[in-house]
C-alpha cells in the first residue's frame, strides 16, 4: 500500500483517515499564554500517525495543527514563519482582498465571526476523536491538561454524528480524491487529458511531488538552525531540514446552515415552478438526497482513482452534458468538482489533441446523456468552436481532501417546514487539507463556488454556499448584477430560473492552520 | 465591422518624480478602490469616449533591474516611464487627436515627464512618444464597446420580457419577445468593414504564406537545406543557452504582493502589467522577435473569436519592447482572479508562456523552449509576481461583463436580428437568455 519513501511514522493519521469509526469528535481551539509550558504540552501529546493506523484499531486519537500566529506565540522565529505558504502567514481573514475572493463579505465578513480574528484567533487546534461515550471525557481531560500547561481554551466545538448526512439532509462526503499513497502516479501524461480522481500525494503533503511533478514550496531551516537535526530522522534523507515535510495546510471554516430557511424557500419555489421540492433541492446539490447521481447522468465509468464499488456513485463526468440538462452547470457538486481533464472533452486522436492544445477546436462528446434539448451540430473545427465547453480549469490541480464533521441538532425536511420547530443551530465544521492554499482551497471557493461567472453562467453563485451579494459593487457599477439566481436547464425554457435565492450558509469562523509532520512538531516543542 | 486599434504612449519620468506622479494618478481613481479609474475623472474622463474598451495609465518602474548583475556587460539602469495605453474602436490616431483636443488637463500628467514643455502641442507630443506593440491580441475582433453595452442591455430586456411571456410555443415566444423588446432599444447597426483595413489585413495574412510557398516551390534546393541547417543550429544554440543561462532566484516578497492585491478583484475583470529585461545577445533577441511576430500574426488571423489558444478569459493583451529592445512590458485585461489566471495560463497554454516569456532574465528554466518553464509552478508564480507592477489607473468600459458574457450577448443579438429561426434554434437561443 505504501512505498517506503512515504514517511508513515511522521505523518499525522488525519491525512489518511477521517477516523470515521470514531463517531465522537470535538475541536479544541487554544491560545498560548506561556510558551515554554505550551511547547512542553505539545511535545508530550500522543499524536496518532499513519503508521499507528496499521498497528491496531485506535480507540481514540488526537491530532494537532497551528496557525501562523500560533507558531509565533510558540516561539518560532518570524524569519522561519515567513517561509510558510503566504496565505497561511497572512491568515484566512488576513486582508480585504482575500475576504473578497473567498466571499467573506456581508454576513460572512470576518468582523462578524464568533472566532478567528483578534484575540479570538486560535493559536493551536487539537482535533479529538473517540467513541461517542468517551468524547466528553477526552475533551475535558485534554482541555484541563492544556490549561495547566501554558494554554487557554477559547472554544471547544462539539460535533454531531448525523450518520454521513449533512444538516440539509443530503448524504455527504461521497466524492473524495484518491491520493496516491503508493507514489505510483506520474502526473501530466496523456491519461490526464481526461478527468482523473487519483491525485499526487504532494497535493496534500509537503515534501512530495505534486500534480505539476514538482514539490510545493516548503519552509526549510538553515543547516545551522537550532535542533535542525530533529527534522532529519533518516540519515542521508534528501529532504534535509524541511520543516514542512509530511505536513499539510488545514483549512477550517465553521459554516452555519439555515436548515429551516433552506427547505422553506425550496418548498415555496418548487410550488411556484410546479416541481417536487426534493427534485429542486437535488438539482441544486447535483445529487439525489441519498447520494446517488442525478437520474440522467451516465454512471459506472472506469475512472482512475474510483474503486469498482464506487462506480455507481462516482464513476461519472459531465463531458456529455455541456448544457447542464442532466446536472445543472451551477449545481453544488459540479462547481466544487467539475470533473474536467487537462484537455477539452472529446478530443480523439493525435491531430485532434494538437488542435485542442492550440485552442483551435473544442470537440464535445458526440452522444449526450440527455437529448431533451436540441443537440447542436458538433461543429468542431475552427471557426465554429464553442469555447464554453473549455471554460473550466483542469480539476486535478484544484482538489482538496475534506475532513469536516456536522454540528447542531439533526432535523428532517418535515420538521424543517413545521413552524414550531426551533432553530436546530446546525452546520458543518468544514475542514480540508491541501498543500497550496491559494491553488486548492481558495481557488475552489473563489473561482468555482462563489464565482457568479462560473463556466459562463451569470448572476448566480453556489446554490447552497453563495452569499448573494450583487456585484460589481458601486461606485464601480451603477447597476450591480444580482447573484441570487439558480438556473436549472430543462428542455422547455419555462420556469427554469429561480431568482431571489436567499443565503442559506453563513461563515461563523475560520482560520488557516498548518498540521505539521511529527518530526516538525518535535522541533517546535524543542525550541 | 469596426476593427480595434491601440494607442501606447511611453515617456521617461525623472526618478525623483515617480512617487509624485503615482500620487497624482491616484486622484483619477474612485475612492476606496485603488487603481479603478473614475470614468468621469477630470484628467482623462474615459467614460466620455464611447470607443474606448480598456485604458490604463501607469508608472513603468522596473523592480528587477538588479537581476542584470548576472550579465556584467548589460547596462545597469534604464529609465522609469509613464505609460498611457488605450484599446479602442477605429483608428487610434483619431482618438489621440480627440483626446489631445478635448482633455487639455492630461498635460498635467505628462508634465511629470522629462521632456514635456508646458503649453506645447499635446497631440504632437503624444505622437512623438507613441510606441508600437510587438504583438497584440483582441478577444473578439470587430465588436465595438458600444455594441458590447447595447448587447448587454438587450439581454437584460429580453430576460425581463421572458418572464411576462405566457406562451410556450417557440415561434410565438420569439414574436412576443421581439414585440416587447424591439421598441425599447435600438441596436446600432454593424458598419461595413473599412476596405483599406480589410486589404491590409489580407496582405498581412497571406504575405508570409506566399513568400514561404514561393521559396519552397521555386528554389527548394536552397530553401530546404537552409531551413534544416538553420533550425538545427538554432536548436543547438538554444539548448546550450538553456543549460548555461545563469539561474536567477525569484524570492517571494509578501509586502509587494500585498500591494499588488490592493489593485485586484474590484470587478470580474482584472488588469495585469509586468516588465523585465530580455536576456542579452542577438540570439535571444532574434528568437523573441520571431516568436512575437508569430503570436501577433496568429492573434490577428486565427485567434480572433473569443480565445488566445485555449485561454478564453483575456479581453486585450499587448507585448511591447522598449529601451532599444533591452526590456519589454506585457499588459493584459483578464477575467477572474489572479491565481486562476496564472493556473489557467500554465495548464492550458504553458507552452505559450514559455515561448513568449522565456527570453526574460530570471524566467524559470525551460527545456527545448516549450517544456518545463512555467510548469515549475512556484518559481513561475513568484517570477511573474516579482515582475508585475501596479496599474495605477485602469479603466474598463463594461464593468461586470466577462468575455463569455460578451460572446453570449452577441449570440443573443444575432438570433434577435435573424429573420427566421427554426423551433430548435429558438429553444437554444432562449436557453442563452
Amino acid at each position: 500500500m505504501f512505498r517506503r519513501d512515504v514517511d508513515r511514522p511522521n505523518i499525522q493519521a488525519f491525512a489518511y483517515t477521517g477516523f470515521g469509526s470514531l463517531s465522537g469528535a470535538a475541536y479544541l481551539f487554544l491560545r498560548v499564554v506561556d510558551a515554554p509550558s505550551a511547547r512542553g504540552f505539545l511535545g508530550g501529546l500522543r499524536i496518532a500517525s499513519v503508521e499507528d493506523l496499521e498497528q491496531a484499531k485506535l480507540a481514540e486519537a488526537t491530532q494537532c495543527a497551528m496557525t501562523a500566529a500560533g507558531l509565533r506565540a510558540l516561539g518560532v522565529d518570524e524569519s522561519v514563519v515567513r517561509r510558510f505558504n503566504p496565505e497561511f502567514v497572512e491568515g484566512m481573514a488576513g486582508n480585504p482582498n482575500r475576504s473578497r475572493r473567498l466571499d467573506d463579505i456581508g454576513a460572512n465578513a470576518p468582523d462578524k465571526w464568533i472566532w478567528g480574528v483578534g484575540d479570538r484567533e486560535p493559536h493551536a487546534l487539537l482535533m479529538l476523536y473517540a467513541r461517542p461515550e468517551r468524547i466528553g471525557y477526552l475533551v475535558r481531560e485534554t482541555r484541563e491538561a492544556a490549561e495547566r500547561n501554558g494554554f487557554v481554551a477559547i472554544e471547544a466545538l462539539p460535533t454531531t454524528d448525523m450518520g454521513d448526512i449533512e444538516p440539509f439532509g443530503f448524504a455527504d462526503g461521497i466524492s473524495q480524491p484518491a491520493f496516491d499513497w503508493d507514489v505510483a502516479r506520474t502526473p501530466g501524461t496523456k491519461a490526464d487529458r481526461a478527468f482523473t480522481n487519483r491525485i499526487a500525494l504532494g497535493e496534500i503533503l509537503l515534501g512530495y511531488d505534486n500534480e505539476y511533478g514538482f514539490r510545493a514550496d516548503s519552509p526549510k531551516l538553515a543547516p545551522g538552525d537550532p535542533n535542525a537535526a530533529l527534522l532529519n530522522p533518516g540519515a542521508g534523507d534528501a529532504s534535509v531540514n524541511d520543516l514542512g515535510r509530511n505536513g499539510s495546510y488545514l483549512v477550517f471554516r465553521q459554516l452555519a446552515q439555515d436548515v429551516r430557511g433552506f427547505w422553506r424557500w425550496v418548498g415555496a419555489e418548487a410550488e411556484r415552478a410546479g416541481v417536487d421540492p426534493a427534485t429542486l433541492a437535488e438539482a441544486m446539490v447535483g445529487r439525489r438526497m441519498n447520494g446517488a447521481p442525478l437520474p440522467d447522468i451516465e454512471t459506472g465509468l472506469d475512472l482512475p482513482g474510483v474503486d469498482r464499488a464506487d462506480r455507481d456513485v462516482n464513476g461519472f463526468v459531465f463531458d456529455a452534458d455541456p448544457g447542464g440538462l442532466s446536472c445543472p452547470i451551477g449545481a453544488h457538486i459540479r462547481r466544487a468538482n467539475p470533473r474536467t481533464g487537462d484537455a477539452p472533452p472529446g478530443a480523439e486522436g493525435a491531430l485532434d489533441n494538437l488542435l485542442a492544445t492550440l485552442g483551435l477546436t473544442a470537440r464535445r462528446q458526440r452522444t449526450p446523456t440527455s437529448s431533451t434539448l436540441p443537440w447542436e451540430e458538433n461543429n468542431t473545427v475552427w471557426p465554429y468552436l464553442r469555447r464554453e465547453d473549455d471554460a473550466i480549469a483542469s480539476a486535478r490541480f484544484h482538489r482538496i481532501l475534506r475532513r469536516g464533521r456536522e454540528y447542531g441538532a439533526k432535523i428532517d425536511r418535515q420538521a424543517a417546514l413545521d413552524p414550531s420547530t426551533p432553530d436546530p443551530k446546525a452546520g458543518l465544521h468544514f475542514i480540508s487539507l491541501n498543500a497550496n492554499i491559494a491553488r486548492q482551497f481558495e481557488f475552489v471557493q473563489g473561482a468555482w463556488l462563489a464565482n457568479a461567472k462560473f463556466a459562463g453562467l451569470t448572476g448566480e453563485q453556489d446554490p447552497l454556499l453563495g452569499n448573494r451579494k450583487p456585484f460589481p459593487a458601486p461606485p464601480l457599477s451603477k447597476t450591480p448584477e444580482s447573484t441570487d439566481s439558480f438556473t436549472r436547464p430543462v428542455a422547455e425554457p419555462a420556469c427554469r430560473r429561480a431568482t431571489g435565492v436567499p443565503q442559506f450558509v453563513t461563515v461563523k469562523g475560520g482560520a488557516y492552520f498548518f498540521m505539521p509532520g511529527l518530526a516538525a512538531l518535535k522541533w517546535i516543542a524543542s525550541l | 465591422m469596426t476593427p480595434q486599434d491601440h494607442l501606447i504612449v511611453v515617456a521617461a519620468v525623472p526618478g525623483d518624480r515617480a512617487a509624485d506622479l503615482r500620487a497624482f494618478l491616484a486622484t483619477m481613481t474612485l475612492p476606496g478602490l485603488p487603481g479603478a479609474a473614475d470614468p468621469a475623472n477630470a484628467i482623462l474622463p474615459f467614460g466620455r469616449f464611447d470607443t474606448i474598451h480598456f485604458a490604463r495609465l501607469l508608472v513603468l518602474e522596473d523592480n528587477t533591474l538588479g537581476d542584470r548583475a548576472v550579465y556584467p556587460n548589460l547596462r545597469k539602469t534604464d529609465p522609469i516611464y509613464l505609460c498611457l495605453m488605450i484599446d479602442c474602436d477605429g483608428e487610434a490616431t483619431e482618438l489621440m487627436v480627440r483626446i489631445a483636443r478635448e482633455c487639455p488637463a492630461l498635460a498635467q500628467a505628462f508634465a511629470f515627464c522629462a521632456d514635456f514643455q508646458a503649453g506645447g502641442d499635446l497631440e504632437r507630443w503624444m505622437a512623438a512618444h507613441r510606441v508600437a506593440s510587438a504583438a497584440s491580441y483582441v478577444n473578439w475582433v470587430g465588436r465595438t464597446a458600444v455594441q458590447a453595452l447595447e448587447e448587454a442591455r438587450l439581454r437584460e430586456l429580453l430576460r425581463d420580457a421572458l418572464r411576462q411571456v405566457t406562451t410556450r410555443e417557440p415561434q410565438a415566444m420569439l414574436q412576443a419577445l421581439r414585440a416587447a423588446v424591439g421598441p425599447q432599444l435600438s441596436l446600432t447597426p454593424i458598419p461595413p468593414t473599412p476596405v483599406a483595413w480589410r486589404n491590409a489585413n489580407r496582405f498581412h495574412l497571406f504575405a508570409p504564406i506566399v513568400v514561404a510557398a514561393a521559396l519552397l516551390v521555386f528554389i527548394p534546393w536552397v530553401t530546404i537545406p537552409v531551413a534544416v541547417i538553420g533550425l538545427t543550429l538554432a536548436l543547438m544554440a538554444l539548448r546550450r543557452r538553456e543549460l548555461t543561462d545563469p539561474i536567477v532566484e525569484n524570492p517571494y516578497d509578501p509586502a509587494w504582493v500585498a500591494t499588488l492585491r490592493l489593485f485586484e478583484d474590484h470587478d470580474v475583470t482584472n488588469q495585469y502589467t509586468a516588465m523585465g529585461s530580455i536576456k542579452p545577445g542577438r540570439f535571444r533577441l532574434g528568437l523573441e522577435l520571431v516568436i512575437l511576430h508569430v503570436i501577433d500574426w496568429a492573434a490577428r488571423h486565427i485567434f480572433t473569436r473569443g480565445g488566445l489558444g485555449r485561454i478564453g478569459t483575456i479581453h486585450f493583451a499587448h507585448w511591447v519592447l522598449i529601451d532599444d529592445r533591452r526590456r519589454a512590458f506585457f499588459c493584459s485585461n483578464y477575467d477572474g482572479g489572479h491565481e486562476a489566471y496564472m493556473d489557467d495560463f500554465i495548464n492550458k497554454a504553458g507552452f505559450g508562456l514559455n515561448l513568449s516569456f522565456s527570453g526574460a532574465i530570471a524566467y524559470p528554466q525551460t527545456d527545448w523552449l516549450i517544456k518545463k518553464g512555467a510548469w515549475r509552478e512556484m518559481d513561475f508564480k513568484h517570477f511573474q509576481r516579482r515582475h508585475q507592477i501596479p496599474t495605477d489607473v485602469w479603466y474598463k468600459a463594461y464593468p461586470g461583463l466577462t468575455t463569455r458574457d460578451l460572446a453570449r450577448n452577441t449570440r443573443i443579438r444575432n438570433g434577435f436580428e435573424k429573420p427566421e429561426m427554426s423551433d430548435d434554434e429558438i429553444r437554444r437561443w432562449l436557453a442563452e437568455i
